[in-house]
Formats: structure tokens, sequence, C-alpha cells
């Protein structure tokens, strides 16, 4: 099968900027998010809809990132 | 790579494409984050989970012998078989996967250059089959230790400074200012490096796509530290496998005798009582 409705764009989400990164194969839509540096994927999820993967993927990614502390150097 | 001629160590998507049912070829995925293969994956490729198949998940440790003899006998690899490896995170757990083979010995293993991330780019077919493979019998050899630094090894490269240490994280990670990367557990008491290690970040041995930059670019990022391959080099990060993809670099791409990965890396010597800390 071949991907599509490929998509990669980056924006910010609890003050970290991240790649998310989505695509339909078959009927499922498949979407994973990423932090910019060093790019790890650190959350994922799948949908009927491109919007409800991405959203529960971001809820997702929301979460963890708030864990992510920042200390003074 | 930025070159035409890559060397015989990476494929390319075109390569893998017509090559990976080949007989004598297995393509493999490995991904930092496990789920990624079951989103469709190279047509024929199997997948191996990083964190039960590639390690030993009793004592932290690289794959047992006995553990990757069955792995790559039931994956249908035979000591002839050339295993081509390729990953998210444009190869992080690819080049891990990577460094234990060449550490037990197999002589043909590649990595696709670009990895899951140019292959999804390019738009290239995925499937969700999970191929069965006719078992083999697979004998390996070593561990080969030359490639690995323990803890030991790197209290005398700080001591003695006759190893150059690489950290490969994150700028941010390096300062201490996060102690893991952005969404990830964090897996240590202390932020900050190695005393006397280069900040030389893995991404920075990759271009935009996902491939590795030309052996001139490599060479020059790694000779602006002062590591042109002259001493032994150690490189690491939080776990060991964004220093393996940096180790692949250098000892494959560029060809440097000496170079170990540390993969005890951040999470040991950030966890560890007494150890020194330099910041930022």
């Amino acid at each position: 099968m071949k991907p599509e409705e490929h998509s990669r764009r980056q924006q910010e989400l609890a003050g970290w900027p991240v790649t998310i990164e989505t695509y339909k194969l078959g009927d499922v839509y498949h979407c994973s998010i990423a932090n910019v540096d060093p790019g790890a994927r650190f959350a994922r999820a799948d949908g009927a809809t491109r919007e409800e993967a991405e959203s529960r993927a971001i809820e997702k990614a929301t979460r963890y990132l708030a864990q992510t502390r920042r200390f003074t150097t | 790579m930025g070159t035409q001629t890559l060397p015989d160590v990476l494929v390319t998507t075109d390569w893998v494409a017509q090559h990976a049912t080949d007989a004598a070829v297995r393509v493999v995925e490995v991904d930092v984050d496990t789920t990624a293969y079951d989103q469709g994956h190279v047509p024929g490729a199997a997948g191996w989970n990083w964190t039960t198949e590639l390690c030993d998940t009793l004592v932290r440790d690289i794959v047992p012998i006995k553990k990757l003899e069955e792995l790559l006998g039931k994956t249908g690899i035979d000591n002839k078989t050339a295993i081509v490896l390729y990953g998210d995170n444009n190869n992080w757990f690819a080049a891990w996967a990577f460094w234990q083979l060449k550490m037990y010995g197999h002589e043909d293993v590649r990595i696709m250059d670009g990895g899951r991330k140019k292959w999804l780019a390019e738009g290239r077919d995925l499937s969700t089959d999970k191929p069965s493979f006719p078992a083999k019998t697979y004998k390996a050899s070593g561990p080969d230790l030359s490639l690995r630094a323990f803890l030991p090894e790197v209290q005398q490269a700080v001591a003695g400074k006759k190893a150059a240490l690489v950290d490969v994280r994150s700028p941010q990670e390096f300062t201490g200012e996060i102690l893991a990367p952005p969404g990830l557990p964090e897996t240590c008491q202390r932020g900050g490096h190695i005393p006397g290690a280069k900040s030389i970040p893995w991404g920075k041995n990759c271009n935009e796509d996902g491939t590795f930059k030309s052996f001139d670019e490599l060479k020059a990022l790694y000779a602006a530290q002062g590591i042109n391959g002259d001493q032994p080099v150690i490189a690491y990060c939080r776990i060991g496998e964004r220093s393996s993809l940096t180790w692949f670099a250098m000892k494959h791409l560029l060809g440097f005798k000496d170079v170990r990965n540390y993969d005890g890396s951040w999470t040991e010597w950030g966890n560890l009582v007494g150890a020194q800390v330099e910041k930022p």
C-alpha cells in the first residue's frame, strides 16, 4: 500500500518545538510526534480521520512534555 | 550521504526497494518507538523490538550471544545474509542494532540511508503484514569489546585524557538544563556532562532528509572539535543509542580506528555516586 496524505510540520506544544507527522495507510490515519531536538518520537496515535489521530497524539504529547523540567545552568 | 558513492555500509532507499525480498538479503526495522513497525513498514521487512530483543532484559547489558543467535535464526538470517537495518529517528536504534551485530561478528550489515523518515517522505510502499521466515542456524562470535566502552575506561579517559569523549546529546542535555529529551522520562539524578567531553550532537551527522552527510562534511564536523581519528574516541548519550549512530559515522563512514560506544552513557554517569559532573 502507498501511504497517502503524508504531512510533516513543526509547531510548539507546552513550550517545546515538536514535529508532527501524519499519514493515511489503508483506512487508518497514523500520527506521531517527535521533539525537534534531539528528534525522538515520543507520542503517537491512530484515528479514522486526520483530526482524530492528531488530536489524540497531541493530547498525549502535551501530557508528556508537561513533565519535562527545566533547570537553571 | 551527499555523494554519489556510498560506503559499503550504506544503501539507498532505491536499493532497498529493489532488493528487500532477495533471498540473500534481510531488511529489518528497529525503532525507538517500538510500535512504529505496526504503522507500516518496508514490505518484506522484519521488525525487532530493542526493549525486549536487543538487550538482556534482566541485567542491563547488550543482547546475550545465545539470544542473538536465536533472534537471527528465527528471522531467517545466517552468517552469510546481508542484513539491512533501518528505523525511525534517523536510524538511532538501527545503528544500535548495527553496533551489536558488529560486536558479534556479523560481516555484512548495512543501514538504509535516511531510514524510515526518507522512505515515508518518498511515498514508498508500506506493508502491515508481518512476514515469517524459514528458520536458519546462526553462529555468532565475540563479543568484540574493542567497540564498547565501560565505566572504568571512561574514568581513565577523564583522568588521563588519552581518549576524546564525545557527548552526542542535545545542547540542553549537555548543559544540564534538561535531564532527558523533551517528552521522555528523566532517567538520571544529575544533569550536565562528563568532564572534558566535547558536545557534538548526533543530528549534526545528518541531512534534513535523514541521510548521512558527506565524508568531507563529517570530517570537518569532527575536526572542528579536534577529533580526527588519531586518538581513541568514546561516544556517549543517554542510553547508548544516539551514540551508536555517532559511533557508526566515526567508525564506518570516517574510518576512525579506535571508536567505542559507551552504552552506560548518562544514565550511568549521571546516577553514579561521587562522579564529577561538568556544567554547562
